[in-house]
């Protein structure tokens, strides 16, 4: 394997391999949070933050502890208990110190647990076989992929909002396409770098 | 094996350290210290800050009636806060009115004690008290309801007005984790202050009617809190119209024996819905409160029984009844207690007939 720069590999996490448009993680809050950009700028922010603090963590627990002793198998177990355990951390510190954006967030918070994008960020980055400051570089580019996503995708439907949009459409249904239209425009950026 | 064995304790030892880390966490950034909870402007407690309103006012004896235990579903536990509630949260909106959002009724449920609080209650939650009772008896009145008899704890009594009802608490027991606490009308008579009686209806996969129907035995204690509702005898000279359904029987009940033990003489028409006969149960008791009461009358309504079956009371829903039987709905007050179609259609063939819609009491559920 090319030994990539975590640059490289953060600005891919960005554009060429993005969480939800080309990976298609993390769709339910994606789907869920995306009415307002505020609001889905604090989400992003939150992903981006638990994304980057679950990668150290998971990084360390995997080489230092899971490796040594054999256990890669506990992987998935392991790492959704520590995302867990960080995400009940954060709530606790913005409930205390950022009220504003905890009651923004509401219960999308907790649900940070189940986002599929943190285990798949996490799961990724031993798949891959990066090294610390790559795996560092692809958590940050993963998260602020993924609100770059959430944020555009929150900007047309805040548009979408005055449009006449079928019956049938409405919601959910018309940002599953919109978002399947983003994707297709996203794969424009692949050929600034390639990473796997 | 080595493996089953390493893979364990890894865990193990892995969650217990994020278990410590919460701990930690929990009782350093999650401490906000003594606040005060100031009750309608004359009740201060210094409490510790941190958890639910809820569960505050549990902690201080103030039972708000919740359904659900705290988890934000049932709605019921509502608390105007004059102060220090914070934003509305997402998860409060779906219950609230436009009207009550304006007066700062919040689920106490949901908001946190941060700060110092100030809150407004009705005067009578401070009456709900919590019972340790003893199941003194249990009757099988049809295949899937059931009357229980709880007994107080000796010295203490229930105050509380016909037609109001308590809170029973499910516990944990096999097939159940959590504790939830279900509403019941009581259907004894208030001047019994030692005794509770609740009609049960089982509700497959209820938590607690499961506990009711498969696990309370004779014997067995139980918690209770209450009183509760706003769904209670009037006192006046009316003409009283009760109709009710299944369990909807047992408020009504409480109505008939407080009007029995009290020789109060009114005019009163039951009218009770059931599908087939084998729903009816209470016959006997019923006939009985014909000959004690001296204008009452019990009228069974069927909706399902067939041609070839022996019925000679009315054939056909409460509503169909009371469309037949009632005259004018002037000089009259109704007391209905049921599901909620029943109630609507019934309400709406008694302010069709001129009963005005203020003198409806219902209880929905």
């Amino acid at each position: 394997m090319i030994e990539l720069n975590p640059f490289v590999i953060f600005i891919a996490a960005i554009f060429t391999n993005n969480m939800i448009l080309s990976n298609f993680l993390g769709m339910c809050s994606f789907v869920a949070v995306s009415k307002e950009i505020n609001t889905s700028l604090g989400l992003g922010q939150a992903v981006t933050f638990v994304l980057a603090g679950t990668s150290i963590i998971n990084y360390l627990v995997y080489h230092y502890l899971l490796v040594p002793y054999k256990l890669e198998f506990l992987r998935f177990i392991i790492f959704i208990i520590s995302i867990a355990a960080f995400v009940q951390l954060i709530e606790m510190i913005l409930e205390r110190y950022i009220p504003n954006l905890y009651y923004a967030l509401g219960i999308f918070l907790p649900l940070i647990t189940v986002n599929c994008a943190i285990l798949g960020v996490s799961l990724f980055m031993v798949i891959r076989d990066y090294t610390f400051l790559q795996s560092f570089g692809f958590a940050v580019g993963s998260g602020l992929g993924w609100t770059l996503a959430i944020v555009a995708l929150a900007g047309i439907r805040q548009k979408l909002k005055r449009a006449s949009v079928p019956k049938g459409l409405e919601g959910p249904g018309i940002t599953l396409i919109v978002t399947g239209l983003m994707a297709l425009a996203f794969i424009g950026f692949s050929g600034i770098v390639q990473i796997s | 094996m080595s493996s089953i064995v390493i893979s364990t304790v890894s865990i193990s030892v892995i969650t217990a350290l994020f278990a410590v880390l919460l701990t930690i966490a929990d009782r350093t950034i999650g401490n906000y210290g003594q606040v005060t909870l100031t009750i309608n402007d004359d009740k201060q407690f210094t409490v510790d800050g941190g958890s639910s309103l809820l569960s505050t006012l549990i902690e201080e004896k103030i039972f708000i009636p919740s359904a659900c235990g705290g988890k934000g579903t049932c709605g019921y536990c509502k608390v105007q806060i004059l102060e220090g509630g914070g934003p509305v949260l997402a998860t409060e909106t779906p219950f609230m009115t436009e009207e009550e959002l304006a007066n700062n009724v919040r689920l106490s449920c949901q908001c946190k004690v941060k700060q110092d609080i100030r809150i407004q209650i009705p005067e009578e939650l401070f009456n709900v008290k919590e019972f340790e009772v003893t199941v003194e008896a249990i009757e099988d009145l049809t295949d899937v309801i059931k009357k229980l008899r709880f007994k107080l704890p000796e010295g203490e009594e229930i105050n509380f007005k016909p037609g109001q009802y308590v809170q029973l608490k499910a516990p944990l027991y096999e097939g159940n984790d959590e504790e939830v606490y279900r509403a019941y009308s009581i259907a004894s008579s208030p001047l019994e202050k030692e005794y509770v009686e609740l009609v049960i209806g089982y509700v497959p996969e209820g938590i607690a009617t499961t506990y009711v129907h498969h696990h309370l035995e004779v014997g067995d204690k139980a918690t209770i809190n209450g009183p509760f509702g706003d769904f209670y005898y009037q006192d006046n000279d009316r003409e009283m119209v009760m109709v009710a359904v299944g369990t909807g029987v047992a408020p009504i009940l409480s109505l008939l024996n407080f009007m029995r033990s009290k020789g109060i003489n009114r005019k009163a028409r039951f009218y009770f819905g059931a599908k087939t006969p084998s729903d009816l149960f209470m016959l006997d008791y019923f006939k009985q409160l014909e000959e004690d009461l001296p204008d009452f009358k019990f009228i069974p309504c069927l909706s399902r029984v067939g041609e070839e079956d022996e019925w000679d009371g009315f054939r056909g829903r409460v509503n169909n009844a009371i469309e037949k039987m009632m005259e004018d709905g002037e000089g009259k007050e109704a007391y209905l207690c049921g599901n909620e179609p029943m109630i609507d259609s019934v309400v709406k063939i008694l302010t069709a007939k001129g009963m005005p819609e203020n003198l409806i009491y219902y209880d929905k559920f």
